[in-house]
C-alpha cells in the first residue's frame, strides 16, 4: 500500500490534488456570492481550445491552457457587463465554441481525441514535476489574492451598487474574480478535469454554508472541505482504479449529502429564530368613493399604466384595485 | 465649507425616456433634505444618479464643489441603497457586513486597524444591533436588516447621507431607531437628503421637503409648509380633467 502512496506519480497527484482542493472553493465562493456558480463550467469549455493549442503546437497543454482560460474570463467578464438581453446567448455561443474548436484542433493535431480526455477528465498519471511546480505558484495567487483581498472582494459580491457608490473599482475587482477563477481551472484541469472543475468550486461551499453564520468561516471551511475531498478522492481512485476526478466529485458530493440533515435542521432552527416585523405598515391609501362597478377595460374611466398595474382615473383621482384576504377595494395612487 | 451637494438643472433619461427633469437645488452642511413623491416620481433615479448608479443625462451635479465626472473623495459620501435580500446567497454576519462600509477608507492589502474596528462596533452599537453583530444578516427582520444598511453607510463616516426610502417595509421600532441615527449625524454636521414615500417618524429632524411629480420638483421648502397638493402621496390630475400625459417636453428641447 505505501509502495503506491509513496510512488512520485503519486505524490505529485497528491500536492496538485491539495492544492486544487484550496484555491477551487476559495474562488468559488465569490462565485456562488456573486450568482455566477456556473462560470467554472464556461471557462472549462472554453479552455479545452486551450489545451488542443498546446497538443497543436507542442507546448505544454498547462500554460496554454492558462492564457486562453484568461482570455476567456476576461471575454465574459466583457459581454456579462456589456450588454443584458444577450449576454446569455453570447456566453453559449462562447462555450460552445470553446469546447467544439478544441475538439477539432486536437483531431489537426493528429492526437486524436483521447489525449484530450486527461485534460477533459483529470488523469494522474499525466501531471509532470513542471506541472506540480506550475500548479503550486499559480494556486498560491489564487488562495493569496482570495484571502488578502476578502474586504473588497467581498464589498463588490455582496452589493455591487453600494460598492460602486463608495468609490470602489468595481470592475476590476470582478474581472479579478474571474480572472482568478480561470486560473484555477487550468490548475484543477489536471486532477479534476475541465468538464468536472466547477463542481469543486462549488459544492464544497455548498456544505460549508449550511453550518457557518459569516462569510469568512463560510471560505475558510469550503476550502477544508475541498482539501478532504480531493486528497481523499485521489487515493481513493489510486487504490480502486476509478477516474481521479469524478472520484473527487463524488467525495465532496457525499459529503455534502452526508452533512445535508444535520444542515437542515440547523436550517430550521435558525429559521425559527428569525424574528418578524409586527407593525409593518402598508404604504397605500384606501379611496373613500364607493365604487358600484368593478374598473376595467371598457369601462369608461380612463385607464393609465403605472409600474405593474394598471390606475383608472375616477373623479380625479387615480384609482388602482387592492385585493385583499376578503375581497377587493380600491387605492389611491 | 463647501457645499455638499448641488445640482443644476439637472435631467436623466433612462432607456430615451425622460425620468427626471430640470431639478436644481442645493444642500447645507447639516441639512436634513426629504426628497417626496410617488411611485414613478423619479426620486430613487435621482438619487442613484448622485452616486454614478443611473447617469446624469442633462446638468451637473456636484459634490463638495467637485462636479461629479472628477469627483474622487468617494468615502465623504454614504449610500443606503433599498432593501435588497441580504438572506440569500453565502452567509454573512452583521459585522462583516457593516465593515463592509469601511471599504472607501481602506487600502488593499492591509488588515482593518484599531480605529476601523471601533468604528464599524459604533455603527452597529448605534443601530441598536449591538447584541446581534455575530449572527448572520439572514436570521434578521426586514426592519433589522434596513438597519444594518443604515449602519453600513455610518462606518464609512460620511459627511453626505444618501438614502433610498429607508423605511419602506420597515417596523415602526426599527424606522424610529434609524430616524433617530440620522439626527445624531445630521447634528455632528453632516448633511442627509432621504427619499421618503412619507415623512411618517422622520418628520421630526426634516429641515426641509424637496417634493417630485413626474420628476419635476413641484415645492421646495420648509415641511410645515407643504401645500395640501404636494403632500398627497397621490397623483392629481388638475383642473383640466381628461388630460392625464403628464407635462413632457422633448429631452433635447431645453427651456423652448
Amino acid at each position: 500500500m505505501w509502495d503506491l502512496l509513496l510512488a512520485p506519480f503519486m505524490i505529485r497527484a497528491v500536492i496538485a490534488a491539495a492544492v486544487t482542493g484550496l484555491a477551487a472553493p476559495g474562488i468559488g465562493t465569490y462565485l456562488v456570492q456573486r450568482r455566477l456558480a456556473l462560470l467554472g463550467d464556461g471557462i472549462g469549455h472554453i479552455t479545452v481550445t486551450g489545451v488542443a493549442l498546446g497538443l497543436l503546437t507542442g507546448t505544454s497543454p498547462t500554460y496554454t491552457a492558462v492564457v486562453i482560460a484568461v482570455l476567456g474570463a476576461l471575454a465574459i467578464e466583457l459581454i456579462r457587463t456589456s450588454g443584458r438581453a444577450t449576454g446569455d446567448l453570447a456566453l453559449a455561443l462562447l462555450f460552445y465554441g470553446g469546447i467544439a474548436g478544441g475538439l477539432v484542433l486536437v483531431q489537426l493535431a493528429g492526437n486524436g481525441a483521447f489525449s484530450l480526455q486527461a485534460y477533459l477528465f483529470g488523469s494522474i498519471t499525466t501531471i509532470s514535476y513542471d506541472d506540480v511546480v506550475v500548479s503550486l505558484v499559480l494556486a498560491g495567487i489564487v488562495i493569496v489574492a482570495g484571502l488578502a483581498l476578502m474586504p473588497q472582494l467581498f464589498a463588490v459580491s455582496h452589493d455591487e451598487d453600494f460598492a460602486r457608490a463608495s468609490g470602489v473599482p468595481v470592475w476590476f475587482y470582478n474581472t479579478l474574480v474571474s480572472v482568478l477563477a480561470a486560473v484555477t481551472v487550468s490548475v484543477a484541469m489536471r486532477t479534476v478535469g475541465l468538464l468536472l472543475v466547477s463542481a469543486l468550486m462549488i459544492i464544497p461551499v455548498a456544505t460549508s454554508q449550511q453550518f457557518t453564520r459569516s462569510f469568512r468561516s463560510t471560505m475558510l471551511l469550503a476550502m477544508v472541505a475541498g482539501l478532504v475531498a480531493s486528497l481523499g478522492g485521489v487515493i481513493i481512485s489510486a487504490f480502486a482504479n476509478l477516474p481521479p476526478g469524478a472520484t473527487i466529485v463524488l467525495v465532496s458530493l457525499a459529503g455534502f449529502v452526508g452533512t445535508a440533515p444535520v444542515g437542515m435542521v440547523l436550517e430550521r432552527r435558525r429559521r425559527a429564530r428569525v424574528p418578524y416585523d409586527a407593525d409593518a405598515l402598508p404604504l397605500h391609501e384606501e379611496t373613500g368613493e364607493r365604487h358600484r362597478h368593478v374598473h376595467g377595460p371598457g369601462c369608461g374611466h380612463l385607464a393609465i399604466e403605472h409600474g405593474d398595474h394598471v390606475d383608472y382615473v375616477h373623479d380625479g383621482h387615480r384609482h388602482a384595485v387592492h385585493v385583499t384576504g376578503d375581497g377587493q377595494h380600491y387605492d389611491e395612487h | 465649507m463647501t457645499t455638499p451637494l448641488s445640482l443644476d438643472q439637472v435631467g436623466i433619461l433612462l432607456d430615451g425616456r425622460p425620468i427626471v427633469r430640470d431639478v436644481t437645488f442645493e444642500v447645507t452642511p447639516g441639512q436634513v433634505v426629504a426628497i417626496l413623491g410617488a411611485n414613478g416620481s423619479g426620486k430613487s433615479t435621482l438619487l442613484k444618479a448622485l452616486v454614478r448608479l443611473n447617469p446624469v443625462s442633462l446638468g451637473t451635479v456636484s459634490l463638495f464643489g467637485t462636479p461629479l465626472p472628477r469627483f474622487r473623495d468617494w468615502e465623504r459620501v454614504g449610500y443606503v441603497p433599498q432593501r435588497s435580500n441580504l438572506g440569500t446567497g453565502v452567509p454573512a454576519t452583521v459585522r462583516e457586513v457593516v465593515a463592509s462600509g469601511r471599504i472607501a477608507r481602506r487600502r488593499p492589502f492591509l488588515p482593518m486597524t484599531r480605529h476601523d474596528h471601533d468604528v464599524v462596533d459604533a455603527a452597529v452599537d448605534l443601530v441598536g444591533l449591538g447584541g446581534r453583530a455575530g449572527h448572520a444578516v439572514a436570521t434578521l427582520s426586514g426592519g433589522q436588516q434596513q438597519r444594518v444598511l443604515v449602519a453600513r453607510t455610518l462606518a464609512g463616516e460620511p459627511d453626505l447621507l444618501l438614502l433610498d426610502e429607508p423605511n419602506a417595509g420597515v417596523d415602526h421600532g426599527s424606522q424610529m431607531a434609524i430616524a433617530e441615527t440620522l439626527g445624531g449625524r445630521a447634528d455632528a454636521g453632516a448633511s442627509v437628503v432621504v427619499v421618503l414615500h412619507e415623512l411618517g417618524p422622520f418628520a421630526p429632524l426634516i429641515d426641509r421637503v424637496i417634493a417630485l411629480r413626474e420628476g419635476r420638483i413641484t415645492y421646495d421648502g420648509p415641511p410645515d409648509q407643504l401645500a395640501e397638493g404636494a403632500a398627497h402621496s397621490h397623483h392629481h390630475l388638475g383642473s383640466d380633467g381628461g388630460r392625464v400625459a403628464p407635462p413632457m417636453h422633448a429631452p433635447l428641447e431645453g427651456d423652448r
